[in-house]
């Protein structure tokens, strides 16, 4: 176990090379230079020149990309944002926990919604049970989430006045967004949960524990779920990993200051090094995400546990 | 105290059908059968003749919905099967009447280990109060070793065991609370030859030291020659030729059917090229024929056989379901 663990994590480094590279070279080929974005447009063109040399812009991009690895790894060093002159590190790493705060509660929202109703509409097939809840499901899946979000909005802060509607300053201010990210999610983790029990309660070791004398309870939640749940699992995972720098239409909405909207900001403004240090971010914990949904698996289905060790 | 009566299944009149929105599906038509303490019944037949929808209608394992009873009794150890509630099903399954189903495969939960799926049995009749129990542990190691499979691989789950290892934790899974009545479902049909004589014989022995009466479910007539007491002979849901397995093997009166079924194993002192399979092929059950519904098959059908249901004939404790011996036959 140890073993795989590790060859997973050396695996992470070419696929951040991979995508740092990927990075690099689409926001090259954007037009626009770094000295003009600091030094605004009407500046003049020497001190223009000057600055971009300084930054090594002048370079071809190869050589640019190299300098930007060599600094990243030798120096610890992901740059200074254009735009703030903050240090890259310090932009990211402030506001990373307020995104994964976000999507790691509408995680926990979807699945503590989403699996428990999945399973109850496969157990109660064609019942008005999971009539209701697959066709509330589709609707929370296809509504647009800024929609969702300012009616949340709307009926929680404004009519009802319950809760604060923008901000990060309290654990109130979480819930709102929580369940505007967490609602189509749970709508995705209901369906996918709820075809993977079909399949799961038609097996044939279902009977065998039906015949043992076991109640409908221990067959479903003990026998047939333990069995659903690994393709489950592999959604969350997926899911929550583009829930945290996928949700910037949330925090916009929310005003809440995240990975998410300072990536589409750095993009529109050619911060380079921020768009590369939140990418780069958002790689490392994705892949982190997807190893610990793999361990995950191990845990749940010993057959693939047997196949880590080996 | 009275004596226990010697039959512990009755079963009446049994009829079941598979409806769905397309179709209705006529699986069993009106079965009857007996058995007494200590005997094994076969039953025998070819796919789809009704063989394991009876077996899942005994247990009230039929699948919810669509297979439905639509008449008949089943009187177990005196008690009426169909009328009992849920809680008091549950009680009898798998503690007095267990089933090994026929596909080891599949038939064990991937994420458990063996030890706990047979500890499950035990715990629910209630042998002890937790699967962690001593008292559960120690019965387990027994049942384990009972059909020949080492307590030290309890912990280890179905896919470190073989087809055949599988098929025996199955077999200790349903014979966990000793039950009063075993059904085993085809219980050697997805295993090779070898392996198949090692389980029958270990499941013949098993069935003598703990005196458990057993139905068991097969199309292969080997096997009914060297396990079973009586013999019933299924065909499109009903039971053609049933008896004891002297009246089924002797010369004699049989049920054209039969003799088809005995027609077709090869005869290893006769030198022939070609099998001698019984032609056509079974009925739809969504649409059975007429009168018998083997006559469209069968060698030595008559005028009558197409338009009236078959008259049992009735033999001591041999019956035949068939025109052939009906009115012109030894009466009954």
């Amino acid at each position: 176990m140890h073993r795989y663990v590790m060859k997973r994590l050396i695996l992470i480094i070419p696929i951040l090379l991979g995508v740092s590279f990927i990075v690099f070279f689409i926001t090259a080929l954007t037009p626009g230079d770094p000295a003009t974005l600091i030094l605004g447009t009407g500046a003049e063109l020497e001190a223009i020149d000057a600055l971009n040399r300084e930054l090594g812009y002048d370079k071809p991009f190869f050589i640019r990309y190299a300098r930007y690895i060599y600094d990243l790894v030798v120096n610890q060093d992901m740059g200074r944002s254009y735009r703030s002159q903050m240090p890259v590190s310090e932009i990211v790493l402030r506001r990373a926990p307020t995104s994964v705060l976000i999507a790691f509660n509408g995680m926990l929202c979807a699945c503590i919604i989403g699996i428990p109703l999945g399973v109850l509409s496969a157990v109660k097939q064609y019942s008005a049970t999971d009539t209701m809840s697959t066709t509330t499901a589709m609707f929370f899946a296809a509504v647009p989430s800024f929609w969702l979000g300012m009616m949340l909005m709307y009926i929680f802060s404004l009519k009802l006045g319950w809760l604060p509607s923008n901000g990060v300053d309290s654990w109130r201010h979480y819930i709102l967004p929580m369940f505007a990210i967490g609602l189509p999610f749970a709508a995705h983790q209901l369906r996918f949960t709820r075809s993977t029990m079909l399949e799961s309660v038609r097996q044939d070791y279902i009977r065998t524990a039906r015949a043992k004398g076991a109640s409908e309870h221990t067959v479903i939640w003990k026998h047939a779920l333990k069995n659903a749940l690994l393709p489950v699992i592999t959604i969350t995972g997926i899911n929550f990993g583009g829930l945290l720098g996928g949700a910037m239409i949330t925090e916009t909405v929310y005003s809440i200051p995240g990975l998410g909207m300072l990536l589409v900001s750095s993009i529109k403004m050619k911060d380079v090094p921020v768009v590369m240090g939140t990418t780069l971010f958002l790689a490392v914990f994705f892949c982190l995400i997807m190893l610990a949904v793999d361990l995950m698996y191990a845990f749940v289905d010993p057959r693939i546990k047997a196949k880590y060790t080996r | 105290m009275a004596e226990k009566s010697k039959e512990l299944l009755r079963v009446d009149d049994l009829a079941i059908i598979y409806k769905t929105d397309l179709e209705t599906v006529h699986a069993v038509n009106g079965i009857t059968f007996s058995l007494e303490r200590g005997r094994t019944l076969g039953l025998v037949g070819e796919t789809g003749a009704g063989k394991t929808t009876t077996a899942l209608a005994l247990l009230r394992l039929l699948p919810e919905r669509i297979g439905i009873v639509t008449g008949g009794s089943i009187r177990f150890d005196g008690e009426d099967l169909m009328s009992l509630p849920p809680t008091e099903m549950r009680k009898i399954r798998g503690n007095r009447i267990s089933m090994i189903f026929q596909d080891p495969m599949t038939s064990l939960n991937p994420v458990l280990t063996v030890g706990d799926q047979i500890a499950e049995a035990l715990v629910l009749h209630g042998e002890g109060e937790k699967a962690r129990d001593k008292v559960v542990q120690a019965k387990v190691d027994e049942v384990l070793s009972l059909v020949g499979i080492p307590p030290t691989r309890k912990n280890e789950y179905p896919h470190q065991f073989s087809g055949g290892m599988k098929q025996r934790v199955v077999i200790a899974i349903a014979l966990a609370c000793e039950p009063d009545l075993l059904i085993a479902d085809e219980p050697t049909t997805a295993l090779d030859v070898t392996i198949q004589a090692q389980v029958l014989k270990m499941m013949r022995d098993l069935k003598e030291r703990l005196d458990t009466s057993m139905i068991l479910i097969t199309h292969d007539l080997g096997v009914v020659a060297c396990t079973c007491d009586d013999v019933a002979v299924m065909y499109a849901g009903k039971i053609i030729e049933c008896g004891t397995r002297e009246d089924l093997f002797r010369e004699g009166r049989h049920h054209p059917y039969t003799v088809g079924l005995f027609g077709s194993i090869p005869d290893i002192h006769s030198e022939t090229t070609r099998l001698s399979p019984i032609g056509g092929l079974m009925p739809d059950p969504t649409n059975l024929p007429p009168g018998c519904s083997f006559s469209p098959r069968c060698p030595r059908c008559m005028e009558i056989c197409r338009t009236t249901e078959p008259p049992e004939t009735t033999d001591g404790t041999h019956k035949i379901l068939c025109h052939l011996y009906g009115e012109g036959g030894r009466s009954r």
